[in-house]
């Protein structure tokens, strides 16, 4: 056991490396082998993931060398710096691992049946295997420059997934938009990374962060990484391309875009706390991403109102939500300096912003679940063609409630847990932006009110009146969110100390991450 | 095509497919490796398209068989990766052994091909998915441009 746990922050992107390419193979012979293993090899590197993440919130950050003697033997005798692929696990890295196990495997299990009908479909598991490591890899790897890799692998594969139903043109339009973006931002990334590198001759996070300087340049990269990893995690003033994606996907693949764009997220995190820092400037820094993420919230719900298109509607939904992150990580990020204000207020926030990350993910994975659902039976996603459809679909329209009143923020959902969290803290940094929090959320409900009445209340129509309840494996996958949702909702407290606040505390504490990386040198 | 370029095409792949595994199996020592060589050996996928025609090719250029030998390609590299798992993942295991053993001297040396350990199978699993990749691409847009679909 210990030897796994030792080796299981590889075996997490290798097994699921390898069973993307098993797939094809195995697939030309039977479908129901292959369906068994990507199930099988999910569920493996789930607990594997949970195993992890145990370890490292009860004892220490976990480093991982590639193809070195040891594992943590990241400065070979002679060197003086990190050299090899390394991997670095701390406690934000191991609760993002949670967030993209749970939501891959339950996104594998609603395609199995969602596209039973599909051409192709050997192609989409490996295409989803490949984006779930990518993910895993951005959010282990302790190097800048696998952080790029791992962000192409993620972007190139859920660019294909998006187009994955060739025969609607907005598929395919949904796909290039997402790839067009996606290089843009990886390009700007690749640009930031060389200017760091020409001056300090190092990619590692930790050790570059142990010798940064903060010059000119080093700032310029700065502003390119954050305006690159904001454009990928559909922050406004960079959101367009988000509506035109999500909403094309097949049902499962946006519920693994927002944690893609989570992955973002986390990049963003690693870069202003853990690569820069003490060095940073932080009250300007963090100011900037309370702008965006306020931004966020107002054009997100504002525009969410407008839609007719159910899943647009949400997906502008994740720019309103993803708001609330940035400004909770952007009030702890400006504090970040100021330990009496930090531990007043700064951490909550960070608690809020963190916890609301994995929230984030189940209600909003959820809601894109139904939305598939809906568009499984009935064919489109045009809200004024729906009507009544509560009376076939009764679980559906109970799921789909579920998700609006956690994403409203009302108890005793998850979305209330975390963001009463971000509204108490956030009211002791500045007050207003608390108002304009309860505001968006209030408007959230609204949102997503004119949602269930159009679709799932009133008289059932004839046309609808074969519509059944989708099969049993989507009711299923909706099910396992929505039991996370409930969960998280009435018992906060056990999941802010067993993972969130291990995340938290990994986020403030830079010379943790360095120390594990460079050796605790005196 | 006429049928001197078709019969040049068909006397030139083998060439092409020489050199290509030439760049692929000497990577470790001289420019080049697995994706070079992959790519090279797909040009000769482009030679014999522009040749015969893309419909004579898919008769055996099957997609299918194409996406096994990428799936193979991409299963070698990662299951040598995990070869070396008994130490570290990507531990070079086969230094000292007998294939590919050798440790080439510091300085000038001839450039020996038994070195290099797991990297030249690595090249050439490497090698292997790019070429049924890279071929892949280029039948189907050959397939494409024509207005055809690809089969399932």
């Amino acid at each position: 056991m210990s030897t796994l746990i030792a080796h299981s922050s590889i075996l997490i992107i290798a097994v699921t490396l390898a069973t993307a390419f098993l797939t094809p193979l195995v697939g030309i012979a039977s479908k129901r082998a292959r369906n068994t293993l990507i199930v099988l090899a999910l569920a493996f590197v789930a607990f594997l993931v949970v195993a992890l993440a145990r370890d490292v919130m009860l004892n220490q950050i976990h480093v991982y060398t590639l193809g070195a003697a040891a594992p943590d033997l990241t400065i070979p005798g002679g060197a003086i710096v990190p050299v090899r692929i390394i991997l670095e696990v701390d406690g934000l890295s191991a609760f993002m691992g949670i967030v993209i196990a749970i939501v891959s495997l339950v996104a594998v299990i609603y395609s199995m049946s969602a596209l039973k009908t599909e051409t192709g479909q050997n192609g989409f598991y490996t295409l989803l295997l490949l984006m779930a490591a990518g993910m895993f890899g951005m959010v282990f790897t302790g190097d800048l420059f696998n952080l790029f890799v791992f962000l192409e692998i993620t972007s190139i594969s859920g660019a294909a997934l998006i187009a994955f139903r060739t025969k609607f043109a907005d598929s395919q339009e949904g796909g290039f938009k997402y790839i067009v973006v996606s290089a843009v931002a990886s390009l700007m990334i690749l640009f930031a990374i060389g200017l760091l590198y020409s001056q300090y001759n190092l990619l590692n996070i930790g050790a570059l962060a142990a010798t940064m300087e903060y010059t000119m340049l080093d700032r310029i990269a700065l502003v390119i990484l954050m305006s690159a990893f904001v454009m990928k995690l559909g922050g406004v003033p960079l959101h367009m391309w988000l509506s035109d994606t999500y909403s094309v996907a097949p049902a499962s693949i946006p519920a693994l875009l927002i944690v893609a764009s989570q992955a973002s997220l986390y990049a963003l995190l690693r870069t202003s706390f853990t690569l820069y820092g003490v060095t940073l400037d932080q009250s300007v820094a963090g100011w900037i991403i309370i702008i965006v993420g306020l931004l966020s919230m107002f054009v997100g719900v504002t525009m969410a109102i407008l839609q007719t298109d159910i899943t647009r509607l949400i997906a502008y939904n994740c720019v309103c939500e993803s708001g609330f992150m940035l400004v909770g990580l952007g009030v702890g990020l400006a504090v970040l300096a100021d330990p009496g204000a930090l531990d007043a207020f700064g951490t909550m926030a960070m608690n809020g912003a963190v916890f609301h990350m994995i929230n984030h993910a189940l209600f909003e994975g959820l809601l894109f679940l139904v939305a598939g659902a809906i568009f499984y039976r009935i064919g489109t996603r045009d809200l004024n063609q729906m009507c009544g459809l509560g009376h076939t679909m009764k679980l559906t329209s109970v799921l789909f409630l579920l998700g609006a009143l956690a994403s409203a923020g009302i108890p005793p959902f998850n979305g209330f847990a975390s963001k009463i969290l971000i509204y108490e803290s956030v009211y002791q940094f500045n007050p207003i932006l608390t108002m304009i929090g309860i505001l968006v959320s209030i408007l959230t409900l609204a949102v997503f009110m004119k949602v269930f009445f159009s679709a799932f209340t009133g008289a059932s129509l004839p046309r609808y009146r074969d519509v059944r309840e989708v099969p049993r494996p989507m009711v299923a996958a909706m099910i396992v969110l929505a039991a996370g949702i409930i969960f998280f909702g009435l018992f906060p407290g056990l999941v802010l100390d067993w993972i969130v606040q291990p995340a938290t505390d990994a986020l403030v504490n830079q010379g943790a991450y360095i120390d594990a990386i460079m050796g605790a040198v005196p | 095509m006429s049928k001197i370029v078709r019969t040049v095409a068909n006397q030139l792949i083998l060439f092409v497919v020489i050199f290509g595994l030439y760049v692929i199996i000497q990577g470790h020592v001289t420019p080049g490796g697995g994706f070079q060589g992959g790519a090279i050996i797909a040009s000769g996928a482009v030679l014999l398209i522009v040749a015969s025609g893309s419909q004579e090719i898919k008769t055996w250029l099957r997609e299918r068989r194409l996406s096994v030998v990428e799936s193979s390609g991409a299963l070698l590299f990662i299951l040598l990766a995990f070869a070396g798992i008994g130490t570290v993942f990507f531990f070079n295991f086969l230094v000292g052994s007998r294939l590919f053993g050798g440790i080439p001297s510091v300085g000038p040396n001839p450039g020996d091909v038994w070195t290099g350990g797991v990297i030249p199978l690595m090249n050439l699993g490497v090698g292997l998915k790019v070429m049924a990749g890279l071929s892949a691409v280029v039948l189907a847009l050959a397939l494409f441009s024509g207005g055809e679909e690809l089969e399932e």
